[in-house]
């Protein structure tokens, strides 16, 4: 019984990573769908996002030495939603706008870019040390759970998925039901034909790095949360990558199957296989399913079916 | 080319003597003008390569995502200079092409590639699911599969689904491009009748760009021939029916037997070659 109850551990606590793996990557598929482009600079973005708002809410930041207070989280959060619009639209103006017409791993290569003047920019302006993000988010084990069924889970963990889940449903809703979600898959599946109609292409990259930009936030909040707002956060990204392999990259639930998948897997493989091979798996693990998965199914779990009439 | 014939109705666009080019380098249009009256039907005609989609593409803008760029000439729509506006504008304002190779969104249903196509409406909800009955009216198949993916629908129902999607901008003059492309004659006819239905019932203007020369002359009431680039020769849809050149070039019928290589050459000399 005792086993039990730490194999559920280990997959629960595997499923909450998992979970935050996935946010990282639901950014990546936004953009990807949208424009082919592989965003490199996700990860920065996260970084980026939980900066500002730490920015926002410290009394060391350039937001209280300007303005002589600090804001309340409620406000915060959407001032940093401001701060990544804007971020998106410059972007897409000094940027992407001119590069629509060139090859996807010349937009590629331009994200290397942005990815390093976003990380020095992020440095030049709220300095390197290892900020403490604290927004209210209830910290350590449930006690409830702990009480009642033994389980050691993080509360973070348990909050970040709720939000994860409430984020999936909002950009569904979005995608499936709105004019211009509907244009966004437009653009993903045919440029040229959305160009046709009508659809401006600006706009709607503006709206994706926006929209991608918000998930950043929600990813560099649970991520900044749990260690701390400093450069690793951006490695993250790194992490997402199998997990993209792993779900597709132009599929939502993909990434956030994924994201489970590779967590849980991490997880099982560290306790499991860790002590045969001397331990410390969990860092490449990921890396070797993705390998894996390449091999068999390119595309990913959801990745979209290419469709072929004959 | 001040030679085009006038009739007595408004004209809608005019292509005054544009020269595109494409990468900065390759010349593909070497100078075409052309005139689309309110309410006509407009065919033009040459063999692959002629410049046909190049035209088109030159007057709903799509050129730049293809680094195409003209560099000479005028394109105006009434009366306004629109050379340098965006797709989405020329959309707003009633031009909208159907591109060659339908290009539907191959993962969204038939119904959400309808619905794209009012992208640019302000006109609120009542008038967009009006437009989409009408539609569906048009092109009933298209009701049928409404809920399937476009990409899984046959190449009739796309086409379909092409001219039904601009349709729903409500445009004033559609530029249809190879729309018999890869279809049963059936479907290219049936395609063309809907065509003619719409020009007469819904007021819509067509130029539509075909390499099936018979079916085009016979909806059309003008067309333009094109050869490398530039316009060789134009006139009423039926008259160029029966011109003897067309039919032997274009056609693929020629009146008595094969006919000697002298006139071959004083057909090329009939051509126009400056416009």
């Amino acid at each position: 019984m005792a086993f039990d109850i730490f194999l559920l551990e280990v997959i629960l606590s595997g499923l909450m990573t998992g979970v935050m793996y996935a946010l990282v990557a639901l950014g990546f598929v936004l953009i990807f769908k949208a424009s082919g482009i592989f965003n490199f600079a996700q990860g920065v973005m996260a970084l980026f996002a939980a900066l500002a708002l730490y920015d926002f809410l410290a009394e060391d930041g350039w937001f209280f030495a300007v303005f002589g207070f600090t804001l309340p989280v409620w406000l915060a959060i959407p001032a940093t939603i401001v701060v990544m619009i804007v971020l998106a639209w410059v972007i897409e103006r000094t940027v992407l706008r001119f590069l629509v017409k060139q090859n996807e791993i010349i937009l590629f290569m331009a994200t290397i870019g942005l990815a390093f003047v976003l990380e020095g920019l992020g440095d030049l302006l709220f300095g390197s040390d290892v900020k403490p993000l604290d927004i209210g988010i209830p910290q350590g084990a449930s006690d409830w759970l702990l009480d009642s069924f033994n389980l050691y889970i993080e509360q973070l963990e348990i909050f970040a998925a709720g939000t994860a889940a409430v984020l999936v449903a909002i950009l569904a809703i979005f995608f499936q039901r709105t004019r211009i979600g509907r244009a966004l898959r437009a653009v993903a599946d045919d440029h040229q034909a959305a160009l046709s109609v009508g659809v401006s292409l600006d706009k709607i990259w503006v709206i994706v790095w926006s929209v991608s930009g918000i998930v950043a936030l929600v990813a560099g909040i649970m991520w900044g949360s749990k260690s701390g707002v400093q450069f690793s956060l951006s490695l993250i990204a790194l992490k997402a990558l199998p997990v993209l392999i792993l779900g597709g990259f132009t599929s939502v639930p993909g990434a956030i199957v994924g994201g489970l998948i590779i967590g849980v897997g991490e997880k099982l493989a560290e306790v499991y296989i860790g002590p045969i091979v001397g331990g410390a798996i969990e860092n490449w693990f990921a890396y070797m399913l993705a390998l894996v998965f390449l091999l068999f199914r390119p595309q990913g779990l959801f990745g979209e079916r290419i469709i072929e009439r004959v | 080319m001040s030679a085009v014939a006038k009739t007595n109705s408004e004209s809608l666009l005019v292509v005054n003597n544009i020269e595109v080019i494409y990468d900065h380098v390759i010349l593909v249009l070497k100078g075409v003008s052309l005139e689309v009256m309110k309410g006509g039907v407009v065919a033009l005609l040459g063999a692959n390569g002629a410049g046909k989609s190049t035209t088109l593409k030159a007057i709903s803008n799509l050129l730049g995502a293809e680094r195409g760029d003209v560099t000479k000439g005028t394109i105006t729509f009434k009366g306004e200079d629109v050379h340098s506006l965006t797709p989405n504008e020329l959309v707003r304002r009633g031009v909208i092409q159907v591109m060659e190779g339908r290009h539907c969104f191959e993962h969204l249903t038939v119904e959400e590639n309808l619905l794209t196509g009012a992208y640019t409406r302000k006109d609120g909800r009542k008038g967009i699911s009006d437009d989409l009955e009408l539609v569906y009216q048009y092109f009933p198949r298209l009701k049928e599969r409404r809920t399937s993916q476009a990409g899984y629908t046959s190449g009739g129902e796309q086409q379909m689904l092409a001219v039904g999607r601009a349709l729903m901008a409500r445009p004033t003059v559609i530029l249809l491009d190879e729309p018999s492309m890869g279809l049963a004659p059936q479907l290219v006819e049936e395609i063309f009748e809907i065509v003619k239905r719409l020009n007469e019932a819904e007021g819509v203007t067509f130029l539509l760009a075909e390499q099936n020369t018979t079916m085009a002359l016979r909806y059309a009431n003008y067309g333009y021939i094109l050869e490398n680039g530039r316009v060789v020769m134009d006139g009423e849809a039926a008259d160029l029916a029966e011109n003897e050149d067309v039919k032997e070039f274009y056609l693929g019928v020629s009146g008595g037997g094969r006919r000697s290589f002298r006139n071959v050459k004083a057909y090329r000399r009939r051509k126009r070659w400056l416009s």
